[in-house]
């Protein structure tokens, strides 16, 4: 019984420091190495953080000068006269990772609630395992099925019929290629799926139970019980919904192949567009010439900061949760 | 002494040891031990199947001699180069004035092979293949053509029923050596475009859907029915797309293939500067594909390293000689006779220290 309570056992003491002396000849010597070791790894994950802001600020410097604020406005990216604006990437961005939520986060939500609330144990476990599976697929396989299978679909069936019965909104009008804002945000939303799903599972498995036993005690019916359950884990899932977007946002390979790839700000979602992320993939190895790799490096660095200020929201809102329920936001 | 400072005793020689081990395993790898010499070298990506054969089947000849070839792209190789961190870069245009000028020593240029630009579509009807005269190709990439059935693409296509629909142009996306060649061609047969657009390895085009790399273009166009793509020639040869014939300077309609290719190097052989830095689009002659291009291996004139140099000159040489037989099997198309010659000349400059690296 070495592991009993100090005061049950007068043994106790003498045990303990002999299997101290065992496993630790050196007494604390261990635990203030392991101290000093976690406190630099922590300081080097922060270290690296500061230092890729200085560095990409640095490096986009020539730009920052030339542009000034003009970068965030100007729609003009035209490498060979040198001229750069940021805003079709910053609108495709925000856009493609938009729709992407709009399809995303109903399924994700439907498929935490059936997993935590109504599916039996033997088919949950497999369901859920197979939506976190989606999360291991490499984003250029999503790409390839993106431009050979989702395109020609979109192309041949949805947006036709997404046409003929809203084309009077300027969202659905322009000629129907199967490559798109559109098809960029429905790439995107299936790969933000798994990662939503998952942590909203975790979150409704955290709700305590004894909320659903006292809206079920007071005559609620099944579905008046889940809405307690969901409002109950609303931070969490707000959280889990910003951590999405935050995948969403920094996606390059899948979106690149079928965004179209254009710098253009258009309403209709049929049009190419363009993120962020894919015209760092695409231009980066052959930019030539100072101002060019700046206004890159630049645009980097508004897709640093965005990312970041989202990652930070979801961060303060999982822990808003944490800290009332204990525990919900932790698989988070 | 506190437990702390026995710790940080610890710590410290933990780091003393790595630092030491380290350092140990930096002197182990020093050049020129045991006789192997070991070349780096990166850049463009469209002669990267070709490097590769060379750097395999010239083990076979050389197996002192290790070479390395990473293909992240023109821009990369040229950057890396006047770094210094790589012993050769490679490119698909020749280098920029200004760029050799910022270099830190002289750079010269050797072609190794040549490759084309193709035009391909996805239309059904068509049963021969499409021509089109290089204005009409520059106008449906400047949107003013934007139909099948065009006139004027119909009248270079008599016989051939074309649709009515609209043409959706695809373009690459990534920034290319391909688009390069492309623009450059485009600059120099129609004016608007060289105003509008011009030459470089990601223009802002005036209208289209980008995909990235020729499997994006490629994908793109043999997914979407009544689009018109570009790729480079051996991508298009091995995915047996459809490809235009291109009507040339000299008038005729010309099938994309490696001898209308080396006719376009052989046909400007006498325009060739002597730094063998030369854009052949557009090239004069009747048997001339016009779309094609030089692809370059960079190197400084004065090497540092003389072992290194001198693996590099006979790397260089077996290429361009021994090298171009692997050329043809990959869709590359060889050098002309008397550019070979001239590629010669231009190895056997390159010294080290000043003194000449091949005894010829």
């Amino acid at each position: 019984m070495i592991w009993a309570p100090e005061s049950d056992n007068p043994n106790f003491v003498g045990q303990v420091s002999t299997w101290r002396r065992v496993l630790s000849p050196t007494g604390n010597t261990g635990d203030a190495i392991f101290r000093v070791l976690m406190l630099a790894v922590a300081l080097l994950m922060v270290g690296i953080v500061v230092a890729m802001v200085i560095a990409l600020t640095a490096d986009s410097m020539l730009s920052i000068r030339q542009f000034g604020f003009g970068f965030l406005t100007s729609q003009r990216w035209d490498p060979i006269k040198g001229e750069f604006g940021a805003l079709p990437f910053i609108y495709g961005t925000v856009a493609s990772s938009l729709i992407a939520l709009l399809i995303s986060v109903p399924f994700s939500l439907g498929i935490a609630i059936f997993l935590v609330e109504q599916a039996p144990h033997y088919i949950a476990r497999p369901v859920g395992f197979l939506v976190e599976l989606l999360a291991a697929i490499p984003s250029v396989v999503y790409g390839l099925w993106g431009i050979f299978v989702l395109a020609p679909f979109l192309r041949n069936y949805t947006e036709p019929a997404l046409a003929s019965a809203f084309g009077w909104l300027p969202l659905f009008k322009g000629q129907i290629t199967g490559i798109g804002l559109l098809t960029g945000g429905i790439i995107l939303a299936i790969m933000v799926t798994p990662i939503i799903s998952a942590i909203v599972r975790d979150v409704l498995a955290a709700v305590p139970g004894s909320q659903r036993e006292a809206a079920l005690a007071l005559g609620a019916t099944k579905w008046e019980m889940i809405r307690v359950v969901l409002v109950n884990g609303a931070p969490g899932i707000a959280g889990a919904i910003i951590l999405g977007l935050g995948r969403a946002l920094g996606e390059t390979m899948a979106v690149t192949m079928v965004i179209g790839n254009r710098p253009d700000i258009s309403l209709s979602l049929f049009d190419p567009s363009y993120t962020i992320a894919s015209a760092i993939a695409n231009e980066f190895t052959e930019a030539t010439g100072d101002l060019y790799l700046s206004s890159l490096v630049e645009l980097g660095l508004i897709l640093f900061l965005v990312t970041f200020v989202v990652n930070g929201i979801a961060r303060l809102l999982v822990w808003n949760v944490t800290r009332k329920t204990g525990g919900v936001g932790r698989a988070a | 002494m506190s437990v702390f400072q026995r710790g940080f005793q610890l710590l410290a020689s933990i780091c003393a040891l790595t630092v030491l081990v380290t350092s140990f395993a930096c002197n182990g790898s020093g050049p020129g031990s045991n006789g192997a010499v070991s070349l780096h070298g990166a850049g463009a990506t469209f002669p990267n199947p070709l490097y590769q054969k060379w750097l395999s089947e010239y083990e076979k000849v050389q197996p002192n001699i290790k070479i390395d070839y990473q293909s992240i792209g023109s821009g990369g190789g040229i950057k890396q180069l006047k770094e210094q961190t790589v012993d050769f870069g490679a490119s698909d245009a020749p280098m920029k004035d200004e760029d050799l000028k910022s270099a830190p020593g002289e750079i010269l240029h050797i072609p190794t092979v040549l490759g084309a630009v193709v035009i391909t579509y996805n239309l059904t009807g068509p049963n021969q293949p499409l021509r089109f005269s290089p204005d009409v190709i520059a106008d449906i990439y400047l949107g003013k053509v934007t139909k099948w059935n065009d006139a004027r693409i119909a009248a270079e296509n008599p016989g051939v029923t074309l649709p009515g629909n609209d043409i959706t142009v695809v373009h690459r996306s990534d920034g290319s050596g391909t688009s390069a060649v492309f623009t450059d061609y485009l600059s120099k047969v129609s004016a608007e475009w060289k105003e509008k657009v011009g030459t470089g390895t990601s223009p802002s085009w005036p209208l289209g859907l980008g995909g990235k790399g020729n499997e994006g273009v490629t994908g793109q166009v043999k997914n979407t029915p009544n689009t018109i793509g570009y790729v480079e020639l051996a991508y298009a040869v091995q995915n047996k797309l459809p490809v235009a014939h291109i009507k040339n300077s000299s008038g005729s309609f010309i099938e994309p293939s490696i001898d209308s290719v080396t006719a376009a190097a052989a046909a400007s052989a006498g325009s060739t500067p002597d730094d063998l830095r030369v854009s052949i689009t557009n090239a004069p002659g009747a048997q001339v594909y016009p779309i094609s291009s030089y692809t370059y291996i960079l190197v400084y004139k004065d090497q540092k390293d003389a072992a290194k140099g001198k693996a590099l000159v006979d790397f260089l040489w077996w290429g361009i000689h021994d090298g171009e037989a692997f050329a043809k099997a990959l869709q590359y198309a060889p050098l002309p006779a008397d550019i070979v010659k001239r590629a010669e000349a231009k190895i056997n400059s390159i010294t080290a220290g000043g003194s000449p690296l091949r005894q010829s």
